[in-house]
């Protein structure tokens, strides 16, 4: 199938001389939750501001569902949704103004009922009358999320849409992109929370200073990097971890009563099954055990480690 | 190509949304100016000058008070209305929104026309009760309201985005722009002077739609209204055309 968005050879340039996208090749497939990964300063906004027309680029080419986004971009937009970064709302107008006024300026007819759907989802309907001014940080998020509805797009890009949102506003909006998917929207998030990608998408784009480092499906991102660990909850404390087990990954948490080995999930042997016959030669008895998958966070920190300072990567 | 009415038609609706909240500052307070100039013009120097070109000077002086509301009204509306969502940053919005900047600048430059265009209706109505008028070319007077109106509107968008300060131009021109005298009684250097003022042309023209009195011949008045208008057309398309400085 032919992807809905394709970017090639996107290059961005800043007025200040700043190289701020170098080279973007991507694909994004139809129907798709694709999340783009990076640290602050990535180039993650640039991207999504070049491809909804705010920010101009300086080589290379996108196309949204065969519309170029330069010589088309009636066709282009017409399609796309946006939720900018920053909450970026009108004041003294009501959100059922803003949110109307979106759909026209997107070229759609009235239509009260999409826009009373749009806001119930969202649980914004008992506040369509407020002014925009009185509302929360995150019921703000929501009606720009509405107002990117508005016009009933089949791409949306949110661009950090839960940063600053708490944890149970932020289910709710995974909720809703959930249904937008089984709707058949295309979705394009960007976030700092790895949580978010984690539980979401389908595929992880990471972008780091200017380039896509990887672009791969999670399951299989996370298959690929992956490291597990197994958690034995020992019978009896033990004060360290015995010689005969140094050549094994272990490490022991400070009460002595979880011993935890690491192994590489893409290697050939884990070397599980010895290590259980060591201990059990070396008398040492558990009484339970589980193990745990490395997270995204762990994978992403893993990928950019180059840049030993990642202090922007926020985690719940 | 076709044209994104429901963009213009948005963007118009919205403006006039937010003219409605504000009606009463933007109906009172040129009522109040326009009583004062008649207070000062009309009372204070009437008293001298009782007449200009066979005609009371507090009647003379209307269509020049209703030209200088339109032009300084025009200019701060359109340009605010532009100017806003830069500041606010919902201009995010326009510029992912699938509109041409001639939908754009139709939206919000009809908005702070037809604006402008109720305030020279009210203020003509409130001459009304100081000075009797007699309008000799209602459609002339109607003609030349709306396309002052919708140039300085234009002028203004274009404009503010060159940042420029419009009404520090504005307002100058119109004083100069013989609103409260004819050029006829000036020297002959600042007669020609005058007429590189474009003001001059409009006020002139509006003038003669009142009194059938006229410093340069109606016809000319037209014709550089016109010229202006798409003077001004052409360089707020320009502007929106190259994204000068809306977009990085
Ligand atoms: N208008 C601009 N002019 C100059 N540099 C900019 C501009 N906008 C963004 N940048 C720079 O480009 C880089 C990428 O920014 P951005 O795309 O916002 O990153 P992200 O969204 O991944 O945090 C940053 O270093 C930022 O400082
Ligand atoms: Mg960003």
């Amino acid at each position: 199938m032919q992807p809905i968005i394709s970017i090639n050879g996107l290059s961005k340039t800043y007025a200040t001389g700043f190289h701020a996208l170098k080279g973007i090749d991507l694909e994004i497939r139809r129907g798709e939750i694709f999340a783009l990964l990076g640290p602050n300063g990535a180039g993650k906004t640039t991207l999504i501001n070049i491809i909804c027309g705010i920010v101009n680029l300086t080589a290379g080419s996108v196309t949204v569902d065969g519309h170029d986004i330069i010589t088309d971009y009636r066709g282009a937009r017409s399609i796309i949704g946006l939720v900018p970064q920053e909450l970026h709302t009108d004041a003294f107008e009501s959100v059922w103004a803003t949110v109307n006024f979106s759909r026209g300026l997107f070229g759609k007819p009235k239509n009260p009922a999409h826009i009373e759907k749009v806001l119930r989802d969202l649980s914004l309907w008992d506040k369509k009358d407020s002014k925009i001014i009185t509302l929360s940080g995150g019921m703000k998020r929501r009606v720009l999320i509405a107002k990117a509805l508005s016009h009933e797009p089949d791409v949306l890009f949110l661009d950090e849409p839960t940063a600053g949102v708490d944890v149970v506003l932020r289910k709710g909006m995974w909720q809703v992109v959930r249904e937008l998917r089984a709707s058949g929207v295309t979705v394009i998030l960007t976030t700092h929370y790895l949580e978010e990608a984690e539980e979401m998408a389908d595929r992880v784009g990471v972008i780091d200073k200017g380039e896509l480092v990887l672009v791969e499906d999670k399951a299989a991102l996370m298959r690929k990097l992956g490291k597990k660990q197994l958690v034995l909850h020992l019978q009896d404390k033990l004060e360290a971890i015995p010689p005969a087990l140094s050549n094994y990954r272990l490490s022991l948490s400070e009460d002595g009563r979880e011993l935890t080995y690491s192994y590489d999930t893409q290697s050939e042997r884990t070397g599980i099954t010895d290590l259980l016959a060591d201990l059990s030669r070396g008398g040492i008895r558990f009484n339970d055990l589980h193990t745990i998958q490395s997270s995204l966070e762990d994978i992403f920190v893993d990928l950019v480690k180059s840049d030993l300072v990642t202090p922007d990567l926020v985690t719940p | 190509m076709t044209m994104n009415f429901y963009a213009v038609r948005a963007i118009y609706v919205f403006e006039m949304a937010r003219t409605g909240r504000t009606l009463w500052q933007s109906i009172v307070s040129p009522v109040i100016s326009t009583s004062l100039y008649f207070v000062v013009f009309g009372a204070a120097m009437g008293a001298n000058i009782t007449e200009i070109g066979g005609i009371a000077y507090g009647a003379f002086i209307v269509p020049g008070l209703i030209m200088l509301m339109l032009l300084t009204q025009s200019t701060a509306n359109a340009s605010f209305g532009i100017y806003f969502p830069k500041f606010t940053g919902t201009i995010y919005e326009l510029l992912s929104a699938p509109v041409s900047a001639l939908e754009i600048a139709l939206g919000y430059v009809g908005a702070a026309a037809t604006k402008s265009i109720i305030l020279g209706l009210i203020i003509l109505a409130t001459s009304w009760l100081f000075v009797p008028l007699k309008i000799a070319h209602p459609f002339w007077m109607l003609a030349f309201l709306v396309l002052t109106a919708f140039t300085f509107s234009i002028w203004a968008d274009g404009f503010e985005k060159l940042q420029f300060i419009p009404m520090l131009i504005i307002t100058p021109l119109t004083f100069l722009g013989g609103s409260f005298y004819s050029i006829n009684v000036l020297p002959p250097f600042w007669q020609t002077v005058s007429l590189f003022n474009p003001v001059v042309y409009l006020v002139s023209g509006f003038r003669w739609s009142f009194y059938e009195v006229a410093d340069v011949h109606v016809g000319v008045s037209l014709a550089v209204t016109a010229l202006f208008l798409v003077a001004c057309l052409a360089a707020v398309w320009w502007i929106f055309r190259t994204g000068y400085r809306l977009k990085s």
